[in-house]
């Protein structure tokens, strides 16, 4: 094996959207490369910083309504076409919650201007009445269940070309409607579960490593750990969502 | 207002025959509810009485002659204002307190009514109430204090309270409406309670630290103002002491801490046990105080109890007396023996909290040495979401040789969150869910007559301390 393996992380908007210990997954991210041998480097790309070329990993966290709309502005015209055309050649993305709606097309706010996204997921997303707030359960085709908390009032619809990340088994998703919870395209995962989602699904974890990897080198094998603590926390996170649903 | 004419004030008893119906109804609750042995029965009491005059807060509070003080804040709130109840109590005023800890209206008016006569008197000088956050509007709408304060705003249980700026703006539209003859003690500090503070009617008083001695290197990641509220560019730090509260500016707009009314510099940090500091007021000098709490967070909390205390006319001589005799409230921080170990339990309920708690039992010894549970529950009262366990600091837990075992509905999500950290895996111990049961795992690991730490989310704290008073060990905490 490539003893001098590295991945780059894009840490998109850390400074302004970071709510919600979604810094955990940055940390999943790093701890499980490092366990690997994997030397990891993250980088912050914040508001009025361009991205960089050799992102393996981006991850963009959620962030408070003031914080998005700024957001909103910054990632339009060639930010925001250099971060489509990345994922488009295989990097990979995990977006939570205020990220993954400006994955989508737009998101539309109560009172006021729709916020634009980026459209990398044919999805829109749209303020609602009721904030879904509590444990989530998801069976995912690509991951199997996977666990997190959720707490957006924004309704996504997914349209045409977008796939669901799962099916909910317990809590809202998306829109509270359809059954379906987050989305994905080719690399890229968008999804409204905190957690941190990361440290306790280490299949997605590791996914992602895997798709920087490839993306880097070609190919992408990667050692199995010891994940019994991990497993831990999530089947206990799992019987948590169903006794309190 | 339709019932002032019905109220005395003072000792004078009423005749408004809603208001003792309602005393009546909700006493009878209260009693009914503690012999059933329902916990404290400290809220219930209040949503009877509450249906019966839904104006019963006012009239009682009305009553007091020297007003009311309300405390508002995310952390240190039961802390802070136990230590301006016990300094009132100094002066001597008779003090109508919400001492157990039940800061929501219902809890409030409960309060109230445990210390009103049957004949609608409340035989108090003055009211120190403590306010949840999201009770705080309704509650300052309904008692109209006399000094306000607003002690720090951090991150705290988002599935709970919605994001900090949905606090802040019900706070700000709050603010807005106090009139001028209210004071408002502010943390100058904080930016965040700064801006909302700026350019009301009511008197603002500011209280900071200039502190060489305890500056954090770095804002850590639970900090959440990173942003002038005002402009929207980066705030900077001349000094910062804990989470996002320091000597602050905006590099932007070129907004500043204010001038500070009360300073606390100076400060030492005695352990688990204690702290001393200097606090500079503008118009009275230096005065050193001491007072039986530990950490740099209490360290703002003393000062922002003197400040209010100074703002309600106590003398300094009073206050630095009722702050020798402090000791720590329930559960914020307690030490105990119990088969022969000695126990520290502290509580943990927010990233900033639990933050400063690690700060506090690592600071002289790098890492923490004793064995340590942290027990983490997601209870309502606790917080659902146990997201923010990732926006503390474990990292420095990585060093040190102490055992860490994990309890409680999401000790797993603990124990995950630890080896996140980079603690070595050997360290973690994961014991029952059930708190009492890991009690006593973890106490036979301690060696008698050695200690160890106990760190519990909110609930788990209760459980513990049920099963403590069980056997013993500690009270009950609405016998306080």
């Amino acid at each position: 094996m490539d003893v001098n393996r590295k991945l780059v992380v894009g840490w998109l908007y850390g400074a302004t959207m970071n709510i919600y210990g979604d810094r955990g997954n940055v940390l999943a991210i790093e701890q499980r490369a490092r366990w690997r041998g994997i030397d990891v480097e993250v980088r912050q790309i914040g508001l009025g910083e361009p991205i960089p070329d050799d992102i393996d990993i981006f991850f963009w966290g959620g962030g408070q309504d003031q914080e998005q709309v700024a957001v909103s502005r910054d990632i339009q015209g060639e930010k925001g076409d250099r971060l489509k055309a990345a994922i488009e050649n295989g990097a990979a993305m995990l977006a939570i919650c205020g990220g993954y709606q400006l994955l989508g097309h737009e998101y539309r706010p109560h009172d006021a201007e729709p916020l634009p996204g980026i459209g990398v997921f044919d999805a829109v997303s749209v303020a609602g009445p009721e904030r879904f707030i509590g444990n989530v359960v998801i069976d995912s085709p690509e991951f199997g269940t996977l666990v997190g908390f959720e707490n957006h009032s924004g309704l996504t619809e997914l349209h045409g070309d977008a796939s669901p990340l799962g099916k909910v088994v317990v809590g809202r998703g998306n829109n509270g409607k359809d059954g379906t919870e987050g989305a994905m395209y080719r690399n890229a995962i968008g999804c409204y579960l905190h957690g941190a989602l990361l440290p306790k699904n280490p299949r997605v974890t590791d996914w992602l490593i895997k798709a920087g990897l490839n993306r880097r080198y070609g190919m992408a094998d990667l050692e199995t750990i010891d994940d019994s603590i991990e497993e831990s926390a999530h089947r206990s996170a799992i019987d948590r969502a169903k006794a309190t649903r | 207002m339709t019932d002032t004419n019905a109220v005395a004030t003072g000792r004078t008893a009423t005749r408004d025959a809603r208001l003792v119906a309602a005393l009546i109804a909700s006493k009878v609750a209260g009693n009914a509810i503690r012999r059933m042995g329902r916990g404290g029965g400290t809220a219930a009491p209040g949503l009877v009485a509450e249906r019966l005059d839904p104006g019963l807060l006012r009239k009682l509070t009305s009553q007091l002659g020297e007003g009311a003080v309300v405390v508002a804040g995310t952390n240190g709130k039961t802390t802070t204002t136990r230590m301006i109840a016990d300094v009132f109590e100094a002066v001597p005023w008779r003090v109508v307190h919400n001492r157990s800890g039940s800061n929501l209206v219902r809890g409030v008016i409960a309060a109230f009514i445990q210390r009103a006569s049957l004949l609608g008197s409340i035989g108090g000088d003055i009211g120190v109430i403590e306010a949840d956050e999201a009770a705080l509007p309704e509650l300052v709408r309904r008692v109209q204090p006399r000094v306000l304060l607003l002690n720090n705003l951090f991150r705290d249980q988002l599935d709970r309270y919605g994001e900090l700026d949905t606090i802040a703006k019900t706070w700000r539209a709050m603010l807005q409406d106090l009139p001028a003859d209210a004071t408002v003690v502010v943390n100058g500090d904080d930016p965040t309670l700064v801006a909302i503070t700026d350019g009301i009617r009511a008197r603002r008083v500011c209280f900071g630290l200039n502190e060489e001695k305890h500056r954090l290197d770095a804002l850590p990641h639970a900090a959440d103002a990173a942003i002038c509220r005002v402009c929207g560019a980066d705030l900077g730090y001349h000094a910062l002491y804990v989470s996002h509260l320091g000597d602050w500016y905006c590099t932007g707009c070129g907004r500043a801490r204010p001038a500070l009314d009360y300073v606390g510099s100076t400060i030492e940090l005695h352990g688990v046990t204690s702290l001393s500091m200097r606090i500079g007021e503008a118009a009275d000098g230096d005065h050193d105080i001491q007072i039986g709490v530990p950490g740099l967070y209490n360290a703002y909390n003393a000062l922002a109890a003197a400040a209010v205390s100074r703002e309600a006319g106590v003398s300094w001589d009073v206050l630095t007396g009722a702050f020798d005799a402090f000791r720590s409230a329930f559960g914020r921080i307690e030490r105990l023996t119990y088969r022969g170990r000695e126990l520290t339990l502290a509580l943990v309920k927010n990233p900033t909290g639990f933050n400063e708690v690690l700060r506090m039992l690592t600071a002289e010894t790098g890492g923490l040495q004793l064995p340590t549970m942290i027990a983490i529950n997601d209870l309502d009262a606790d917080g659902r979401d146990v997201s923010w366990l990732w926006d503390v600091d474990f990292e420095l837990l990585a060093k040190g040789e102490g055992t860490l075992s994990t309890s409680g509905l999401r000790g797993a999500d603990m124990a995950n969150r630890l080896k996140y950290a980079g603690v070595d895996v050997a360290r973690i111990h994961q014991l029952d869910t059930d708190v009492s049961t890991a009690l006593d795992a973890f106490v036979e690991a301690i060696p008698e007559g050695e200690g160890g730490y106990i760190l519990p989310t909110y609930t788990a704290m209760l459980a513990l301390r049920k099963t403590l008073a069980e056997r013993g060990a500690v009270t009950e905490f609405w016998e306080q």
